[in-house]
């Protein structure tokens, strides 16, 4: 099994799909709140992921072990491999990786890479991404995704979003559609900007 | 397709909020996506978003989506599972987002089971 899981890790294509990851053990280690940043600055040649939780945190026994690829919490599975396979994305691409934890506080998850490397990763989707953290998280989690290249920002934060809702579940599929649009507007004017 | 706007929220939260007056909060289904690193490296984050899309051209306001993480069973990644209110739970395994629209019409709309993707009934958790 652990060979088939080995070479399915193969299809973890793009970032986004890393950063999907992250958020999902954030949600799992009890986050109500999450905040997603992705940082392209094009002229220092460095893209900088963050992810940050206020889930059930590490203690530094565990933070250590995290980034060894057969270390993991769960008893359904021998091999964890999410924190590793996203640290060994930035090394490949002239990084770092560090994961800042305290117990009962929460995570903090960095992950730099230079940004013309030719294994840096491509960002991916991060619209699906979002969505389907959306889904992941339900109501009671709040998400906050913020994205800047060069000195163009882009920014999502469900708290804004659940407002406008009122009652509404933001998970209902005609609400996803709409907030996936909206992301995927958002990212190609920044990107658009950016470029020009 | 068009795409929507932020501003159009308001107009679909109202949409929204009418047929969930209608419904009452009773599901006829909750479909489990299995998000740990073995499904999303398999491609299960597309799988969900397909299944997204197809409830929301079905208008199926009253199936539930939802997603887990690993089952043990990395090496069938993507599975999902299917809960009709009132039936055990089957596990499909080996997903492709064609597989996940049959299922949906299938077993989500029809209430029967493809077989030929399932891997056995009646044991899931879905926590």
């Amino acid at each position: 099994m652990a060979e088939a899981l080995l070479h399915k890790t193969k299809h973890m294509e793009d970032l986004s799909l890393h950063i999907l990851d992250i958020v999902e053990n954030s949600i799992t280690a009890g986050a109500t709140d999450i905040e997603i940043e992705i940082i392209e600055d094009i002229q220092k040649n460095l893209l900088t992921i963050r992810i940050k939780d206020n889930g059930k945190g590490m203690d530094e026994d565990t933070r250590k072990k995290a980034l060894d690829p057969f270390y993991t919490t769960k008893n359904t599975r021998r091999v964890g491999l999410g924190l590793s396979m996203l640290a060994q994305a930035a090394e490949e691409a002239a990084g770092t990786f560090t994961i800042e934890s305290a117990l009962g506080k929460g995570t903090l998850i960095t992950a730099r890479f230079a940004y013309d490397h030719i294994d840096r990763k491509p960002i991916g989707n991060m619209a699906e991404t979002i969505a389907t953290c959306l889904v992941s998280t339900g109501a009671e989690v709040n998400l906050r995704y913020y994205h800047r290249k060069d000195g163009n920002e882009f920014v999502f934060d469900t708290k804004d979003i659940k407002r406008e809702l009122d009652d509404v579940a933001i998970n209902t599929p005609d609400i996803i559609a709409v907030l996936k649009g909206y992301i995927e507007e958002g990212l190609q004017k920044i990107n658009k900007r950016s470029n020009k | 397709m068009k795409k929507l706007k932020i501003g159009d929220l308001e107009k679909i939260r109202d949409k929204v909020r009418r047929t969930a007056v209608l419904r009452q909060g009773k599901s006829r289904a909750k479909i489990t996506v299995h998000m740990g690193t073995c499904g999303i490296a398999a491609g299960a984050r597309e799988i969900l978003s397909s299944l997204m899309q197809d409830i929301q051209k079905r208008k199926l306001n009253d199936v539930i989506v939802t997603t887990s993480g690993c089952a043990g069973l990395c090496s069938r990644e993507p599975m999902a599972t299917v809960e009709i209110t009132g039936k055990p739970p089957v596990k499909y395994v080996d997903l492709t987002s064609e597989k996940m629209k049959k299922i949906l019409e299938q077993h989500v709309i029809k209430g029967n089971i493809i077989n030929e993707y399932a891997l056995a009934i009646g044991s899931e958790r879905t926590h």
